[in-house]
């Protein structure tokens, strides 16, 4: 019952992020307030994102903290690379594939060791901090929009991570791992349409 | 009582379509389009929306833990099936497997079988990639192609979920009855699926 309850919320939430997606957010109040919408108006940024703290959540309060740490600041130091750098970024079929595998490892409820769960969320966070910061080079206030994203993602780990971690009742643990399912099937229609377009 | 809470559940759905479209008329049209479009092509074919009633009917006879294995492996198989028809994988007597899809899992609930559970994951598996395929070929072009792919899975699982609800009746005799003639009534409706995508 209660996962019924939870999952149209769920979508509610999605649907309302929806209208906003884009390229580069302009919320009208500068860009270190741009920075702090993009990731949650970003599927493409937010699910990865997303995945992986519930991924985190899921494995208890000691690896929570430590993707609280990692994430934003991998994520950081991958924007910081692409706005410095200006190499080309990842092809999308990258991205596809990792919100896919972070999907199927959350469905799965994996355990997987800290370090394990450190180097994926610092992969992770290069991996999408890179192609922000490649995006950001060529907006003005760009180190301002930098660390707008990395407070923003740092609020969706500590949030989420934090409200999964504490969930005992194997239903609760079972809407999570749903949504997770969710996500790794959301990543595989993302790899088709990489491979469409 | 319970059968007007499955009646709201079912409802849910449409509820959230309307919540959606507000903001689309207001802000960003396509982009908000993606995700409606995605939405709206799981629920918009009958021989779609009483598959996946039924992958959650079914679920909900089993009980644990097929009423969460079931609906988790249709939207990821779903998913592969859409993935193909995007790369352009030929998939062949798609609307045949989806009509058969309908035939096979109204039988199940029809008949309250209890195959073991990888079996069930199986049968629903195969059935998912023939819907999925057949999203993945139809679909529009110059839609946000993540958007669109989240309001797919979304109304999915949605979708199982209203089954799932519906389920609930099952602990009454009753309910357990008008449970196995709607799937009786979906296997028909199957029939006439497969009578109508035959050459």
């Amino acid at each position: 019952m209660a996962v019924l309850r939870a999952s149209p919320f769920a979508a509610g939430l999605l649907a309302a992020t929806t209208p906003a997606q884009a390229h580069l957010m302009n919320s009208g109040f500068g860009p270190f307030y741009d920075g702090l919408a993009h990731p949650l108006l970003s599927p493409e940024d937010l699910l990865p994102a997303v995945a992986m703290t519930l991924l985190a959540g899921l494995g208890g309060a000691r690896q929570g903290r430590f993707v609280l740490a990692t994430l934003p600041l991998a994520w950081l130091a991958g924007m910081a690379a692409g706005w410095a750098l200006g190499l080309p970024t990842a092809p999308a079929w990258l991205t596809a594939v990792v919100t896919a595998l972070l999907g199927a490892l959350v469905a799965g409820d994996l355990r997987l060791p800290l370090e394990v769960m450190v180097a994926l969320a610092a992969a992770i966070g290069a991996l999408h901090g890179y192609d922000n910061g490649h995006d950001l080079a060529a907006t003005t206030g760009a180190l301002v929009g930098i660390i707008g994203i990395a407070c923003s993602l740092f609020a969706i780990v500590s949030l989420l991570a934090g409200q999964v971690a504490v969930l005992k009742a194997q239903w609760a643990r079972l809407a999570v791992r749903i949504s997770g399912s969710w996500i790794g099937a959301v990543g595989l229609l993302m790899l088709g349409w990489s491979v469409k377009s | 009582m319970n059968e007007r809470s499955s009646r709201i559940a079912s409802l849910l759905p449409w509820l959230l379509l309307l919540y959606s479209t507000r903001a689309h008329a207001h802000i960003l049209g396509d982009e908000a389009g993606g995700f409606i479009s995605g939405f709206e092509h799981p629920i918009s074919g009958l021989d779609h929306i009483l598959a996946m009633v039924s992958v959650g009917l079914w679920g909900a006879q089993l009980g644990a833990p097929a009423i969460w294995v079931l609906p988790v492996t249709f939207p990821i198989v779903m998913a592969f099936g859409g993935m193909l028809g995007l790369m352009g994988v030929p998939l062949p007597g798609t609307e045949i497997g989806i009509a058969l899809s309908a035939i096979g899992l109204g039988a199940m609930v029809a008949s309250e079988a209890r195959p073991p559970l990888w079996i069930a994951a199986l049968l629903v598996g195969f059935f998912a990639i023939f819907h999925g395929h057949a999203h993945g070929t139809e679909l529009p072009p110059d839609e946000s192609g993540v958007l669109y792919s989240i309001g797919f899975v979304v109304a999915t699982g949605l979708l199982h979920l209203t089954g799932i609800a519906i389920g609930l009746i099952h602990r009454w005799k009753a309910g357990e009855v008008t449970m196995r003639l709607g799937g009786v009534g979906v296997a028909l409706a199957g029939c006439f699926f497969l009578w109508d995508s035959l050459p």
